[in-house]
């Protein structure tokens, strides 16, 4: 490739007067503050990436350097400097570790336990140094050697960029080009790990690929970066993230997940996120900009994207959906709730390319406290998808006055015989629901619980049974003191 | 002791706008435990309310007067707490629930009194037996412990699920606020048996009605007339026979 060669020399050349302005010592475990093409290539170095990687990594750096930071979203927050953070450093270290739960914040364990987060699991999340976390990660290695059996890959991206380059350089970057947008162009230029799965011809992955994901999330970073294929036939279940809420001492999230579906093959994808909203005023907790986007390349393949967002003082979040294959089928599923001073802008895109393609949008928001939220969602019908149809729902609850939901749907359909449609309700907890629980003997904060459980219910229900029912509790706990 | 003793209750509707309206203007009423008393009076005269007051729904405002329950002061408690400690209303207008399953609905009340006795959770299996056999007594199908709480049932459906869900929670005073209507002839005589096989020398029930008919099945042992926010009569059962031919207007008239 021609444009690629042109990069590599461009590279060669720089090379020359290369050198690491702020350490000699690659044996570093961090990077200095501040963002520059050295701590882009120290990134690499470190992790001992083969040339074309870094090449990507460089464009994305430079042409991130042209681009201004999006803001169109509803959502409002101080500048970022993004000179004032970190953007490399090792996993701390496991004497810095806490040595039991008694030295962990105790609001954090409460937390755990209305979740019914076992005891091993509750020491592991909490980054306790304890030989349980160690037999947990052997039981995942366990996992991970029988799936290879099968002929799935499933990895680290460090891992899969040194084991299986060919694939990794295949995928990365087409479905979201590292020229994408400003968030996902950061994220090109300075990720620092995240997931790779490939799922072979014609086979069903036997298990969700959750057990080792959870434990394993840790110190994946704040640039994760995720890539699943699945080929041919080819099925997955892949579920990322946590009810337990997660602290993190970086701000700035800015992840960014391809999905690849190849013909008839089908890709269910769920999300529990629950990062630190910050106190009562937001102050402390984490901005989430993540780039998700699935490509049904193939004809009848299927993406399915569920997400639970309850965590983050600032999420800007669109899974989307481009939908080239003829026949092919994209699903989002989204519960977003919002308390507190935390403010989410939120929604997907389905971009019908290929004859016949369906998508199917049902989103839950639910506003509290002094939050905002706007579902923002695209339909987009292409001149070739010739009897494609859309299903859009939005609902919003609200719970309280001071709260806000919005809802911006586009529409653009450049084929007459698409069919789209749009459904959006907004409603509140009446004084009438809450009486009749109250009267039922169960307590306010229980009471909105089920309430909005119920509102959720159609999305909760596609996730996995297991997950379902602690993201039920978690929608209980992210309420708490919404009321009364 | 009294089961529930109420002692010259005055209350006010928050109105809006137009300020607190009086609607309880010093009502007296004592049930004792395995009494059944029965509530008549014409639309508005306030037996809602009073049925309302005595749960703690939000929007009155007590002016006046004294609610004791089981020697406790209830206006004291907040209304989850007083369902806790045994009060039951089955409402005149029973709320929908969407997405919340009817059998969920009433697990989730059943473990928060069981909570709040520091008693376990009750067992799935225990609860689905004890469900499924109140269901069958009340003619209620299964498949509607399915469905969300009172999300288009019929008028008749909901009255018969208000029973059920009494019936499952062992209330110890019971409020019917017109259970009897919108029953056809065969509910009715089913709803009036599960609310009998519920009768029980240490619980109470106050009937609120319109129709004589009911207490034919449910006969109670005393019968007031509510006209004006005011007990302004009570007798036995054959006062109810005498209201049915005869009306309100002699206690409308004296009311106005
Ligand atoms: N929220 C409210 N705002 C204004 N007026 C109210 C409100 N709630 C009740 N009222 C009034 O209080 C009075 C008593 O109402 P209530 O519902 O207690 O009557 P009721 O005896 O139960 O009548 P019915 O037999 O028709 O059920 C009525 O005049 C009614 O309009
Ligand atoms: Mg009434």
């Amino acid at each position: 490739m021609a444009a690629t060669q042109d990069t590599i020399d461009r590279i060669a050349e720089a090379s020359g007067t290369y050198k690491y302005g702020f350490v000699t010592d690659i044996e570093s475990d961090k990077a200095p503050k501040g963002l520059s093409e050295d701590i882009v290539r120290f990134i690499s170095a470190k992790k001992n990436e083969p040339e074309w990687m870094l090449d990507w990594r460089l464009k994305a750096y430079r042409h991130w350097l042209t681009m201004k930071e999006p803001d169109w979203a509803k959502v409002g927050y101080p500048a970022i400097d993004y000179q004032d953070a970190y953007y490399y450093a090792a996993p701390k270290s496991r004497d810095d570790a806490p040595k039991s739960l008694d030295e962990v914040d105790p609001e954090l364990l409460r937390t755990y336990e209305k979740l019914g987060i076992p005891l091993k699991e509750q020491e592991m999340l909490a980054g306790v140094a304890v030989d349980a976390v160690f037999d947990s990660v052997s039981v995942a290695t366990t996992y991970k050697k029988k799936l290879e059996e099968m002929g799935v890959i499933f990895c680290s991206i460090s891992e899969a960029t040194q084991r299986f380059p060919e694939l990794v350089q295949k995928y990365i970057g087409s479905v979201v080009p590292y020229s994408d947008n400003f968030f996902a162009t950061l994220n090109s230029a300075v990720f620092t790990d995240g997931s790779f799965v490939y799922v072979p011809k014609g086979l069903r992955c036997p298990m969700e690929l959750s057990t080792y994901f959870r434990i394993n999330e840790q110190n994946t970073g704040q640039f994760e970066r995720t890539l699943i294929i699945a080929d041919e036939g080819a099925y997955v279940s892949y579920l990322e993230g946590c009810t337990a809420p997660q602290r993190d001492d970086n701000q700035l999230h800015a992840a960014v997940v391809e999905l690849i579906a190849m013909d008839d093959a089908e890709i269910k994808y769920s999300t529990v996120q629950n990062w630190y909203p910050g106190d009562e005023t937001g102050k402390g907790g984490i901005y989430n900009f993540v780039t998700k986007r699935a490509a049904c390349r193939g004809r009848n393949s299927k993406v399915m994207w569920t997400q639970v967002e309850t965590g983050s003082a600032v999420t800007w979040k669109y899974p989307s959906c481009i939908l080239q294959g003829d026949n092919s089928v994209g699903e989002f599923y989204s519960v977003a709730i919002t308390n507190n001073a935390q403010q989410a802008d939120t929604g997907t895109k389905m971009i019908h390319i290929g004859k016949k393609t369906r998508s199917r949008i049902i989103s839950k928001g639910i506003s509290a406290g002094r939050a905002d939220q706007t579902y923002r969602g695209l339909v987009r019908m292409m001149p070739k998808a010739e009897g494609a149809r859309n299903y859009t729902q939005c609902d919003s609850l609200l719970i309280g006055d001071t709260c806000g939901a919005h809802t911006v749907p586009y529409i653009e359909s450049r084929n007459p015989s698409a069919q789209v449609e749009h459904e959006a309700t907004t409603s509140r907890i009446s004084d009438d629901q809450l009486f009749y629980c109250l009267q039922r003997g169960i307590p306010e904060e229980d009471a909105v619980a089920l309430i909005v459980n119920g509102f959720c219910k159609e999305v909760l229900q596609t996730l996995p049974m297991e997950f379902a029912v602690e993201a039920q509790k978690l929608v209980g706990i992210s309420l708490e003191g919404s009321v009364g | 002791m009294a089961l529930l003793d109420i002692k010259d209750l005055h209350a006010t509707v928050d109105d809006g706008d137009a300020g607190p309206k009086p609607i309880l203007k010093g009502i007296s009423l004592t049930i004792n435990p395995g009494e059944v008393h029965a509530v008549m009076g014409p639309n508005g005269a306030g037996k809602s309310t009073l049925s309302n007051v005595i749960s703690g729904r939000p929007g009155y405002t007590v002016t006046g007067g004294s609610v004791t329950y089981d020697g406790v002061d209830l206006l004291e408690m907040e209304a989850d707490a007083r369902a806790r400690a045994g009060l039951f209303l089955a409402f005149q207008y029973p709320v929908e629930i969407p997405g919340v399953a009817t059998g969920t609905f009433l697990k989730t009340a059943i473990n928060a009194r069981r909570k709040a006795n520091g008693e376990p959770e009750i067992e799935a299996l225990d609860f689905l037996k004890l469900m499924k056999a109140n269901a069958k007594k009340l003619g209620v199908a299964d498949d509607m412990l399915k469905r969300p709480v009172n999300v288009g049932f019929s008028g008749g459906e909901k009255k018969r699920a208000e029973v059920l869900q009494m019936a499952m929670l062992e209330p110890r005073l019971c409020l019917l606020d017109e259970t009897d209507s919108g029953l056809d002839i065969d509910a009715l005589k089913v709803v009036a048996d599960g609310v009998n096989a519920l009768r029980a020398p240490d619980r109470g029930m106050l009937v609120i009605t319109h129709y004589q008919r009911l207490l034919d099945y449910i006969v109670p042992d005393v019968v007031h007339v509510l006209a004006d926010g005011r007990i302004v009569k009570s007798g036995d059962k054959s006062l109810a026979l005498e209201l049915e031919s005869k009306g309100y207007a002699e206690f409308t008239g004296a009311a106005a």
